[in-house]
């Protein structure tokens, strides 16, 4: 217990000392406020512009948990479907590779040619940028069931179904819910970049409009919230993991990725 | 000889290829074997010689390349068989507890199937529980696998192979990573438990003593093609102890099948020292 709060109060240092040694910087050098400002100047600005900012945050937010879902949905529709036939598998993995490798950035002029400008691209970009890991990591864990325990199954008539939802998906849990603490950050930055290119509202929308204006300030107050909301959803996920599924921190056998 | 008129499981003429085009293995030559029923058959061969193959053939697992494989009279397939396995992995489930993961063959084969929800609690408990007992595992029920030494979780493995009562009982070397103490304690354990429920086993072993010790039969294979070469049997009253095994005549037993496996992996020397 020593060990963990001691290591706690050294990541906090580390993060403060951070924060100050900037502050420091910019007065020492005098940094203007246009190229960088100062960490006190950026929580001002937020304060000050709190009531401007905040509906732009929830909007952030609800766009990318919207996505996030339906990110989740078709993620472990997909995985479970590659992961378990050996047909979907062949056909879909290089499928999934090249959707991949494609820049997210690259597909949202084509969601706005659909769609129009607005919420629906961003939430289709946090989609398709979450659901990634999501479909590789349920895919995964179906894949590495053991075969002498697929065998034990086979041996007593257990239906596909069966072996399914007694052996897969719970041994996939694990991967699932490592994935979903990194998918809902990339969901994040979905979000961002489409409200970036084309949306009227959203935190993204709210720093290119400052940056247009070189209201520097504000777009680092933008940041700051990016940043907070960010390690916020990371949080939350991580502790549901542990929760839920923490038989997999007494094995090693599960390699998380 | 029970096995000769009304055989349980049969093979005839089995040969198994496996892969296709250009790389396969002959795994099995033409085989032949029958097991009666209730009776305890032991495979005993060199490593690669087809073992593991004659059990996935006998649970329906693979198909034969060519010939037939009757389990209680009919294809293989056919007949809703209960069958148990046990591998030298126990493969428990981490997530559920001990009892839990005995129970699960309760939860697919019918007709537990259908009263699994019904007699979780009760029932089906009460019988995983004493299974557990049986196999000296009284009270660890609400353990995880985690906290269970490798000894105690092939325990938890056999109990599950045998909680449905299956009327074929399959064994792939469940006591090949065990230590001799453990090994000799679950050879008494799986003896009575045989005795008093007398599935028809099929194990796989390379542990002679093993094989002598448990089973009424001793079948001895050969690789590539896999095939069985000999067909011992052991004529020692029941129950067999431990002590039994330092005996003269199971002495004998063991080395003569250590001589017929040595003079198997060497094929060439085999011809001239094959003893009667
Ligand atoms: N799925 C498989 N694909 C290809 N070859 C296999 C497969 N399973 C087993 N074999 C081969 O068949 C032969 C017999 O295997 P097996 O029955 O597992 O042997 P044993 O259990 O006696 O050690 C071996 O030569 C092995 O390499
Ligand atoms: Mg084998």
């Amino acid at each position: 217990m020593k060990a963990i709060n001691r290591r706690r109060l050294q990541s906090a240092a580390v993060i403060i000392g951070f924060f100050l040694l900037w502050e420091l910087i910019c007065v020492v050098f005098h940094v203007k406020e246009i190229v960088l400002p100062r960490p006190s100047q950026i929580l001002t600005t937020l304060w000050l512009q709190a009531p401007a900012i905040w509906p732009h945050t929830v909007q952030t937010l609800y766009t990318t948990l919207v996505g996030f879902g339906l990110g989740i949905l078709t993620g472990v529709f997909l995985g479970v479907l590659i992961g378990s036939s050996r047909l979907a598998y062949d056909v879909g993995y290089p499928l999934l590779i090249g959707f991949s490798s494609i820049p997210k950035v690259a597909v949202v002029p084509i969601f706005v040619l659909w769609f129009g400008a607005g919420t629906v691209p961003a939430v289709l970009t946090a989609m398709i940028m979450s659901m990634f890991p999501i479909v590789v990591n349920v895919a995964t864990g179906l894949a590495t069931t053991e075969p002498e325990l697929e065998d034990v199954m086979k041996a007593l008539r257990a239906t596909k179904l069966d072996i399914l939802t007694n052996v897969g998906l719970p041994r996939a849990m694990p991967y699932f819910f490592a994935s979903l603490k990194v998918s809902v950050t990339l969901a994040f930055v979905g979000t961002v970049i489409a409200e970036t290119v084309a949306s009227n509202r959203g935190i993204g929308n709210l720093m290119m409009i400052a940056s247009s204006s070189f209201d520097v300030p504000l777009v680092f107050a933008g940041l700051l919230v990016l940043a907070v909301l960010g390690v916020g959803l990371y949080a939350i996920f991580s502790v549901i993991e542990g929760r839920v599924i923490g038989w997999a921190k007494r094995k090693d056998d599960f390699a998380l990725g | 000889m029970t096995g000769e008129n009304d055989p349980f499981v049969q093979l005839q003429q089995v040969t198994l290829t496996y892969g296709q085009g250009e790389k396969t293995v002959a795994a099995l030559g033409e085989t032949n074997l029958k097991i009666g029923k209730g009776d305890f058959v032991a495979l005993v061969g060199p490593s690669g010689c087809g073992k593991s193959t004659i059990l996935k053939l006998v649970t329906g697992l693979i198909t034969a390349s060519s010939g037939w494989v009757f389990v209680a009279g009919r294809e293989v397939g056919a007949e809703p068989v209960r069958v148990g396995m046990a591998f030298q992995n126990p493969t428990m489930l981490p997530w559920l507890s001990i009892r839990d993961n005995v129970m699960l063959p309760l939860k697919i084969v019918p007709p537990f199937r259908q009263q699994f929800r019904a007699k979780r609690k009760t029932e089906f408990r009460d019988r995983a529980d004493a299974l557990l007992k049986q196999v000296g595992l009284a009270g660890f029920g609400d353990k995880f696998p985690w906290q269970l030494s490798g000894g105690m979780l092939q325990r938890a493995s056999l109990c599950r192979a045998l909680i449905h009562d299956p009327q074929l009982l399959m064994l792939d070397e469940p006591f090949g990573a065990l230590d001799q103490f453990t090994r000799e304690e679950l050879w008494a354990i799986m003896q009575d438990l045989w005795m008093t429920r007398r599935p028809t086993v099929l194990l796989v072993t390379h542990d002679l003593k093993e094989a002598g010790y448990l089973a009424n039969r001793v079948c001895v294979m050969r690789a590539r093609p896999g095939r069985i070469v000999e067909d011992c049997h052991v004529d020692l009253p029941r129950p067999r102890t431990i002590e039994m095994t330092y005996e003269p005549g199971f002495v004998s037993l063991t080395q003569r099948l250590r001589e017929l496996i040595v003079s198997a992996r060497a094929p060439d020397a085999a011809k001239t020292e094959v003893p009667a």
